[in-house]
């Protein structure tokens, strides 16, 4: 499969990163080898084969839903590029 | 520099027992190593000061008689994991500044053990490479240099920062994560051993996530022994992580030397790959000769699938990352890129805030995972690893270990086989395998390339036996008596 600008340009923005347009056209080339690299599992016979999502060696152990912890946010909004009183502050989102 | 700095981890335990040297003593070698060494860029933070704050709590136990595993030994901790109020940055500027308020499940059992953190170590940007030269905070590197040769080598990656630090003797041990190779292939670059053991093994709770279904956590040291040591104090069930196993932690580090006899070790076929150079096969071959004189049967066996292996890693490890990384938005840590609304901010933020390599992946990760796309590659990707797990678990009905090389060459120069994707991925053609299939694997240095570098040889172990990696590495050790110091470290020792 060989991925075109417009493609890129498309995923680029599912991924929500800026790719400038002088970038697009290399980008592509760039993926559009990777894809072709990674066809090759076509030649794989897998048919009826379950598909693995996740090693697990052993079952998981339950737990209680419980809450164990919270009411922190002063601690977890210490990180954020602007908080305001425990909250996040974002970008203004409904005009 | 301090001969203390050139003791094994096991060593240094015995030493503070035996009151041969003080905590500080062995914490400030340290300390001045890591200043001597700074040339490798192997630190992104150093934390000299928590280190020395946590000796005072060690010397206090060991005067007690109430010391821990680790109690009173510098180690470093890679800067994947969350350490509280400490810069944890995975080497990426997308989490400038980000300190954590919780500390990651493995390094919390390894400050209770008694540990002290010297710091945090560079890595490939969010774990994303072979050669830690994706790092935002710069390029790792070796402690090793090609004979006759000032240009530096890479100490591999993405635990490239923890391998150079534990190879260097600024650290006696340190954690790694390992998602394709990343523990495995850097200890053979920088001629130390690097377990990653069964996924499941170690908690994930606090580092940062790369691929859910491959990441676990391991270990560096300088022997075998050191590694099981180290491992011990980092494994456990932990209820924060649904999937880390609720096995209780052998004794790892008792039964290292146990011996091979009677053992079966294979040798898998498809992992003489095309172009490998010979003196990777001879080494393969010295390895299993080794074995094989203390008394363990070495048997052919086939991995059908090995050369699919890549290619399945290289759709679901992306594809894995593209939905952990979105998390990185610019709202609640990190860095910010204001634009015009939020959708922009979201794109400038990330656009500036990633690398290349990371973009590259997230990139691919979103177009496997998209709709119409999804069947053909995820999908198929994901029965392609039902069929690479099958194939070990065959091929453990006839042997109790695997030997292969650990990567296909030895390290190489930084600033090569950077200009294509592929050709940087086939460096983990050996280990990836084992990673699709959640299996334990050590590296243990084995020889010398003809250009002076170490060569490492992996072990490969069913799920839940780290203990014959251990012991098959610990045979490996002792027959290759791998004491070659890099270039510059010889006059201090």
């Amino acid at each position: 499969m060989s991925l075109d600008r417009s493609t890129v340009a498309r995923i680029a923005n599912l991924a929500r990163i800026d790719v400038p347009d002088d970038q697009q056209e290399p980008l592509a080339r760039e993926l559009s080898n990777l894809l072709l690299w990674v066809e090759q599992l076509r030649e794989v016979d897998t048919d009826g084969v379950e598909p693995l999502r996740m090693i697990m060696p052993l079952p998981p152990r339950w737990r209680e839903d419980s809450v164990t912890d919270g009411g922190h946010a002063d601690v977890v909004t210490a990180n954020a590029p602007a908080a305001l009183d425990g909250f996040f502050v974002v970008p203004k989102v409904v005009e | 520099m301090s001969e203390l700095t050139y003791l094994t981890l096991t060593q240094a335990r015995a030493g503070l027992l035996a009151k041969e040297f003080s905590v500080d003593e062995l914490l400030e070698a340290h300390i001045s190593a890591l200043a001597a060494h700074r040339d490798l860029n192997a630190f992104i933070t150093e934390t000299a000061d928590l280190a020395r704050q946590q000796a005072k709590t060690a010397a206090s136990r060991l005067q007690r008689g109430e010391a821990g595993l680790l109690e009173g030994l510098p180690i470093a901790i890679k800067d994947l994991f969350c350490t509280t109020d400490v810069l944890t940055t995975a080497a990426s500027h997308i989490l400038d500044g980000f300190k954590p308020p919780y500390e990651s499940s493995v390094t919390r059992k390894l400050w209770g053990e008694g540990a002290l953190c010297l710091g945090k170590t560079n890595l490939d940007e969010f774990a994303m490479g072979s050669a830690n030269v994706t790092s935002y905070y710069g390029p790792v590197r070796s402690p090793w240099t090609a004979v006759g040769d000032n240009v530096a080598v890479v100490p591999g990656g993405s635990s490239g920062g923890s391998a150079a630090a534990v190879a260097a003797r600024i650290a006696l041990a340190a954690t790694g994560t390992d998602t394709g190779g990343s523990i495995r292939q850097p200890a053979a670059f920088c001629g130390i051993t690097g377990i990653k053991p069964t996924y499941g093994r170690c908690s994930r709770f606090g580092v940062i996530a790369f691929a859910s279904s491959l990441d676990q956590p391991g270990a560096f040291g300088r022997s075998v022994e050191d590694c099981a040591l180290f491992l011990e104090a980092m494994a456990g069930y932990d209820p924060n992580d649904s999937t880390s196993a609720d096995l209780p932690v052998p004794d790892w580090k008792s039964e290292v030397g146990g011996g091979v006899k009677g053992m079966r070790i294979g040798l898998p076929r498809e992992y003489r790959v095309d172009g490998m150079p010979s003196e990777i096969e001879q080494i393969w071959q010295q390895g299993a000769s080794w074995l094989k004189a203390q008394g363990a049967e070495i048997v052919e066996i086939s991995l059908p699938h090995t050369k699919y292996a890549l290619p399945t890693y290289y759709i679901i490890a992306p594809a894995e990352a593209s939905s952990n990384l979105a998390r990185y938005d610019g709202m609640r840590f990190g860095l910010r890129v204001p634009g015009k609304n939020l959708a922009e901010t979201y794109m400038k933020t990330r656009g500036e805030g990633f690398g290349a390599e990371v973009r590259r992946r997230i990139m691919i990760g979103t177009y496997v995972l998209s709709a119409g796309y999804y069947d053909a590659y995820y999908l198929k990707a994901q029965k392609v690893r039902r069929r690479i797990a099958d194939d070990f678990t065959q091929a453990f009905e006839h042997c109790d270990a695997i030997l292969t090389p650990t990567a296909p060459s030895a390290a190489f120069r930084v600033g090569d086989k950077m200009d294509d994707p592929v050709a940087m991925y086939l460096n983990d053609v050996f280990t990836v395998p084992s990673s699709l299939a959640g299996l334990p694997g050590i590296s243990v240095p084995a020889g010398l390339s003809a250009s002076g570098l170490p060569l490492g040889l992996q072990v490969i172990g069913r799920p839940w036996d780290e203990m014959t990696c251990f012991k098959v590495g610990r045979a490996i050790e002792q027959a290759a008596d791998f004491t070659t110091l890099p270039y510059g470290l010889e006059a201090a020792a």
